[in-house]
């Protein structure tokens, strides 16, 4: 086991792991923070998106003790009292089908916007390529991020 | 997905990371981790030692030299993808390298490390000739990439050697472009072809072409090279040229499930007559 410190949505967490434990699980199963999905387990689908150290990644393909010392933010760290503007977005552009790949597509989208705040349509949809929507319910995702580039 | 257990430690230097690797009998080098942790959680790898190199601070980062730029080991696609300071080639092919998630982690030496054939930078490298520097208990040698690449993920990295930084000419005159057809989910290559030319009074002065994805390791393409060297540059004497490359490919072309052998085949001078007028556009 090795001790490893993280500051997860402003909280810090010592937590003693096995080397082995993916990130994902870490945040799943250590912290209860279970808005962070599985899905693919490939680093292909996105639905473990999360931000560590400011960057979008992908969870399931970061082992917990190489993310030691690092500040990270999931979906249930976004909203400020209020709804992050890509949270609303999502809500108002009704930007999901079954909600599975929201976290990840959520988390991937904010980053994207605020890396590049006068995004374009076509950038959004280069931008998302790593995350995959199974209900294939692009068209109101694009419209969602849309939304929050302009709010 | 579990990987099997292993044990970790967070090297702090090269040194202490070569020695880790070579005194283990079944370590493995962690960088970015993205070709290493599919390959952990599959257990198609199953190491006792992870050493993680994340940590040294050394082996990050772009910086130009007189006429080379060196890109340090743990450089991330995405950085690279943003740089200014390298060829248009590796930028272009960084940035079609997965998904913004994937080149936010995934790194120049890892990636090469792993010698996966449907890579993108193994075919970039091989294109602008470049030097891969690694360390070992022997000291630092440099590998010419021609020769890095030995088969199907196969290097010619000895027990214990660790990559620090990879080495390019950079050369003003020079036009390099990256084409690739690639399987939408992965964004891995099927066919990838990179060229970078000189061109002077409309002639093609220099020329290095290369190709992955097809081939159980990325190649040179010496046939269609040789085809356009000397040669004045439009689109008849490119299309020719691109058609030899069916001879570059030869008969070891990769049929799998994403694309047949026959296809990759049929596409193969398109995508690379596509790659050769992107770097002579630029090369003007």
């Amino acid at each position: 086991m090795t001790a490893i410190n993280v500051v997860v949505n402003g909280k810090s967490y010592t937590r003693e792991v096995e080397p082995r434990l993916l990130l994902v699980d870490f945040i799943r199963d250590t912290l209860s923070l279970t808005g962070t999905n599985i899905a693919c387990d490939t680093s292909q689908c996105g639905a473990c998106t999360i931000h560590l150290d400011g960057q979008a990644v992908k969870s399931c393909t970061v082992l917990a003790v190489q993310a030691d010392g690092s500040t990270i933010t999931t979906i249930e760290g976004l909203a400020n009292g209020k709804l992050h503007p890509m949270q609303q977005a999502f809500w108002d552009q009704h930007g999901l089908q079954c909600g599975y790949c929201t976290p990840g597509m959520i988390m991937a989208a904010a980053k994207l916007v605020e890396d590049n705040p006068e995004i374009t349509e076509a950038e959004i949809r280069h931008g998302l390529e790593g995350n995959l929507c199974r209900c294939t319910g692009y068209q109101n995702i694009i419209a969602a991020v849309a939304q929050a580039a302009k709010a | 997905m579990y990987p099997s257990k292993f044990d970790y430690v967070r090297a702090q230097s090269v040194e202490e990371a070569v020695e880790r690797t070579s005194s283990h009998s079944n370590a493995k080098i962690l960088a970015g981790g993205h070709s290493l942790i599919p390959a952990l959680k599959l257990r198609l790898a199953q190491p006792d030692l992870l050493v993680d190199l994340g940590r040294i601070a050394a082996l990050k980062g772009i910086s130009r030299h007189n006429g080379t730029v060196s890109v340090g080991a743990l450089t991330t696609h995405a950085a690279c993808a943003a740089s200014d300071d390298l060829p248009k080639v590796w930028s272009e092919a960084a940035g079609l390298i997965g998904d913004p998630q994937v080149r936010n982690r995934g790194t120049v030496g890892g990636n090469i490390a792993h010698a996966d054939p449907a890579s993108d930078l193994p075919t970039v490298l091989i294109a602008l000739g470049a030097q891969i520097h690694v360390q070992g208990t022997a000291g630092p040698r440099a590998i010419p990439a021609d020769e890095f690449f030995v088969d199907l993920f196969t290097t010619s990295l000895e027990e214990g050697e660790i990559i620090t930084r990879v080495e390019v000419p950079v050369e003003s005159n020079q036009g390099s472009a990256y084409t690739k057809v690639f399987n939408p989910a992965s964004r891995y290559a099927i066919l990838g072809v990179a060229a970078q030319v000189a061109i002077a009074g409309g002639v093609c002065r220099q020329l290095r072409v290369a190709a992955g994805g097809s081939t159980p390791k990325a190649i040179r393409a010496h046939h269609v090279e040789a085809a356009l060297q000397g040669q004045p540059i439009n689109d008849t004497t490119i299309q020719h040229a691109a058609a030899a490359i069916a001879d570059d490919l030869g008969e070891e072309v990769i049929g799998d499930m994403y694309a047949s052998a026959a296809y990759r085949r049929s596409i193969a001078a398109q995508i690379a007559a596509r790659a050769l007028s992107a770097a002579a556009a630029r090369a003007r």
